[in-house]
């Protein structure tokens, strides 16, 4: 049995470590071999691109060696995927092998597509990668007055990171004796503030609280940079001094080539996890289409279930586990509390009063990632 | 006319049945026409409300056994 996993990120790490230890058995006696391609040899830790944009973190702090956090018999391959051959049963990588599978897991993830809004990519600042957090940071260091916009495009990752942003933003101008001379305004696409309506019920008074100026239903349609505007598609405009985007994001090139999904997105069931007509095809984490937030919690939760199903497939011939939509998020309110949310298909998010120790067990959560990465917690 | 792209957005809080919407409305080409799914109550003001405001065109909003099925089609 040959089981492929294309991508190294939370979720196909989790899957393959889970997987090499349910299987453990069956690998050494050769009648299972798991396969993992990456595009990378390294691994990141991309929540940590938020404490980067504020200094509070090093670039150097946010990566592992990608091999190190696999079991040994993880056959890992820095290689990636440049076509899905499903049809054949079949990848095939930049290096020009061929990858034939029994059961594949594709785990590729999302892109940020800030080119997608004109103007984006040369007026905004953004967080999430390692430059252009370093370039936000150097940025947030040096304004002493003035709007700091902070705009959001559609679909993103990690859908609490405009609230987080807002509070880390307050707080930091605050240690910086700058608060007063600027004014930081939020922009967001739907008609409340946050898209779960219990964020948006407990952000709102906390933004009130931080003097946080706030208009909604603001989708980005142009960045000028020449003039500092930004526009929406609602037909409204904000200047500033400096911008902040949340940028667009879309799966990866691959898939689309590979006609997998629209917009890198594949359609996947949502309790099974498998591509649509496919029963030896796995998706996780971005790279579905399921309407479930586009992060690391959802990709472990995920890979969770897709690890238990194949190996008792394998064992006993038959899937034992639903995905049921649960997702776990830390909410950072600020450079000294948290609160955080959890939530599935059928029960909405409960908000707590944010505290100091949440905010604790964030920062241990940080360091106890490479943990969870490695599917022992 | 072209055919109806379905966007199913029940039992969602995040990103939710909106986001959903305007993700796939994106992807769309002018004069396609997409229904969207909705279970959260508020879909069918919320959806109705920023369709207007960007200027698309609401082609109908009902709700059945529980479900919002709310046709719109792309204009711009």
């Amino acid at each position: 049995m040959r089981i492929l996993i294309v991508g190294g990120g939370t979720g196909g790490t989790i899957l393959a470590n889970n997987l090499a230890r349910r299987l453990s058995a069956e690998i050494r006696s050769r009648k299972v071999h798991i396969t993992m391609l990456s595009d990378s040899d390294k691994h990141m830790y991309q929540p940590g691109l938020l404490y980067v944009a504020f200094g509070q973190m090093t670039p150097d702090q946010l990566y592992r060696d990608q091999k190190s956090l696999l079991e040994q018999s993880v056959d890992f391959h820095v290689d990636p995927a440049v076509e899905f051959q499903i049809d054949k049963e079949r990848v095939v990588t930049k290096s020009g092998e061929t990858y034939d599978y029994d059961i594949l897991v594709i785990a590729t993830g999302s892109r940020i597509v800030p080119e997608q809004i004109p103007g984006m990519t040369e007026g905004a600042e953004t967080f999430y990668t390692e430059e252009s957090a370093l370039k936000m940071f150097r940025k947030l260091r040096s304004i002493e007055e003035g709007t700091v916009a902070v705009v959001v495009g559609v679909p993103h990752k990690c859908p609490i990171a405009p609230v987080e942003l807002i509070f880390s933003l307050h707080d930091y101008f605050k240690a910086r004796g700058v608060r007063d001379k600027i004014n930081i305004k939020y922009h967001y696409p739907i008609g409340r503030i946050h898209t779960i309506e219990n964020v948006a019920k407990w952000a709102k008074p906390e933004f009130d609280r931080m003097g946080i100026e706030y208009e909604t239903l603001f989708n980005v349609k142009e960045v000028d940079s020449e003039n500092n505007i930004v526009r929406s598609e609602e037909g409204t405009e904000t200047a500033y001094d400096m911008l902040i985007a949340i940028p667009p994001h879309s799966g990866m090139e691959v898939i689309e080539k590979s006609n997998l999904g629209a917009g890198g997105w594949i359609p996947t069931d949502r309790h099974q996890l498998t591509m649509n007509g496919h029963d030896n095809v796995y998706v996780l984490g971005d790279t579905t289409n399921l309407p479930v937030s586009k992060t690391g919690s959802a990709a472990h939760f995920e890979a969770e279930v897709v690890a238990e199903n194949i190996a008792s497939i394998i064992k006993i011939g038959t899937p034992v586990r639903d995905y049921d939509g649960k997702v776990y998020c830390f909410i950072e309110t600020g450079h000294d509390s948290a609160t955080h949310a959890m939530f599935d298909y059928k029960n909405p998010p409960d908000l707590k009063p944010s505290s100091r120790p949440m905010h604790w067990f964030k920062m241990a959560y940080n360091q106890m990632y490479w943990t969870s990465v490695r599917g022992l917690l | 006319m072209s055919d109806i792209k379905t966007i199913d957005a029940r039992d969602t809080f995040c990103p939710g049945p909106l986001m959903e919407l305007i993700t796939y409305m994106k992807q769309a080409d002018v004069g396609d026409v997409l229904e969207l799914l909705s279970t959260d109550e508020g879909s069918g003001a919320d959806v109705p409300e920023w369709v207007t405001k960007v200027g698309h065109e609401l082609l109908s909003n009902e709700q059945i056994d529980g479900v919002w099925h709310i046709k719109i089609r792309k204009t711009k």
